[in-house]
């Protein structure tokens, strides 16, 4: 097998032998991930990025092209795919599953959303434009291949059983979702990972949501709850991504997509989500315990892990007293 | 109870180390390397926390466990999904909910809310 381009000029090469994009200029790597690295360039004018997937990543992000442009036909703010290795005939000369989109301007951290003076218009009409993007996105109609719909439940219980630790905590958690489980909603296409962080924010609010790697089929319900899950509120004060009340987002979910989320349904799945983003330091940790990426940083997210803990069980005791339920 | 080693104790030497980054390198430093020297210096203090509070916390947590018939975490976990603990639901959740606010008492005491 040939080898992956790997320099800027390799890439750069790459790009334009698979995709005819011509005159690139000022390719730079941003980030790398766990499953894929990211990268800018310029076409003239237009600023551009491309994702491209790792060797390792079990991921097939044709999926996910398809989930954007499903979007993107929507009217749900996303980048536009410009070109990907779905559609090439013959050999793939940047050398795993890539995609290349048009970029945004904006932010995407969050502690400057939540404080500086800039984004203080935003953070007013952000929460009711997270529920409006949401109930975009879970009334799209077209189907998207390759999804999957897997039970949130059973899935992180055996995540939790896999982990070789014990959470006591997260199994009364466990127990108390079992319990109170809501009626089966609709199933639809779900984000999987819609917070802070993942949202390209301007100073008038949403421009772009990213990162749709997790998106599968799911309860409309769960992506509002994960969005106000504690750790994506870094700091702030209001539930929904640290900026707003869970009223605002429910009510402009329910104008956008014309099904009203209870109060009670949405907790439930901000739970869920919390003991979910608690299993995810788990695995965050282990990159480095296990020797894959070695970084204090990651080895830090494994005490985080009592954060979720602490979160899953107060919300948990606060919502059994809001129901007046005594069980003995 | 005699210590072999001589001073500073773990706990000092940890923070002096978290007190040379905090002066001389997070100023020094901007980026994700300043962002790392952060991490760093709060690893460090919660290394620092467990040395203070660790030993006593283990001692409780291994007593309380005790006190439901388990002689592990694993144990305890065991039960309450098996749900064996049902009869003692309230005590056990109150004794999980002391255990975390033990841990995050090391780990992040900031993040716990005032009751």
């Amino acid at each position: 097998m040939e080898s992956i381009p790997s320099t800027p000029e390799e890439l750069s090469l790459a790009i334009t032998a698979a995709t005819g994009l011509d005159g690139i200029s000022q390719l730079r790597r941003l980030t790398g991930g766990a499953s894929r690295e990211t990268w800018s360039f310029r076409v003239g004018e237009e600023q551009r990025i491309i994702q491209r997937q790792r060797l390792t990543s079990p991921r097939d992000m044709h999926v996910e092209v398809g989930v954007l442009e499903a979007a993107y036909a929507a009217g749900v703010p996303v980048p536009r795919v410009l070109a990907s290795s779905r559609d090439l005939v013959g050999d793939n000369p940047v050398g795993t599953q890539f995609m290349i989109v048009n970029a945004f301007e904006g932010e995407t951290i969050a502690r400057k959303i939540l404080r500086d003076d800039e984004y203080a218009a935003a953070r007013k009409t952000l929460p009711a434009q997270f529920g409006s993007a949401l109930g975009k996105l879970h009334r799209m109609n077209s189907a998207v291949d390759g999804l999957e719909d897997v039970d949130q439940i059973a899935f992180y219980q055996e995540h939790l059983r896999d982990c070789g630790q014990s959470h006591p905590a997260f199994e009364i958690a466990f127990r108390w979702l079992e319990e109170n489980r809501p009626p089966v909603g609709r199933r639809c296409l779900v984000h999987g990972d819609f917070r802070m962080g993942n949202l390209i924010i301007g100073n008038e609010g949403l421009r772009a949501v990213l990162d749709w790697e997790l998106a599968h089929i799911g309860d409309p319900a769960e992506d509002l709850g994960w969005l106000c899950v504690r750790a994506w509120r870094f700091g702030g004060a209001g539930p929904v991504g640290g900026i707003g009340a869970y009223e605002d987002l429910l009510e402009a979910y329910g104008e956008a997509s014309g099904e009203y989320i209870s109060l009670e349904t949405l907790r439930w799945w901000e739970v869920l989500g919390t003991v979910k983003w608690g299993l995810m330091c788990i695995s965050q940790a282990a990159y480095h315990l296990t020797g894959s990426v070695r970084s204090h940083e990651l080895a830090a997210i494994g005490r985080r892990v009592c954060e979720n803990e602490y979160d899953a069980l107060l919300a948990i005791r606060e919502l059994k007293k809001g129901k007046g339920s005594t069980r003995v | 109870m005699s210590e072999l080693h001589d001073p500073p104790t773990a706990q000092q030497l940890v923070e002096s180390v978290r007190e040379w980054l905090e002066t001389d390198v997070f100023p020094q430093v901007e980026g994700r390397l300043q962002f790392h020297t952060r991490v760093a210096m709060n690893v460090l203090a919660m290394v620092e926390r467990e040395l203070e509070l660790g030993e006593a916390q283990n001692e409780n947590y291994a007593e309380g466990l005790a006190a439901f018939q388990c002689s592990s975490e694993a144990e305890l976990a065991e039960k309450i999904r098996t749900g064996a603990l049902l009869s003692q639901e309230d005590e056990v959740e109150e004794f999980v909910m002391n255990s975390v606010i033990q841990k995050l008492r090391v780990a992040n005491p900031k993040y716990l809310r005032d009751e």
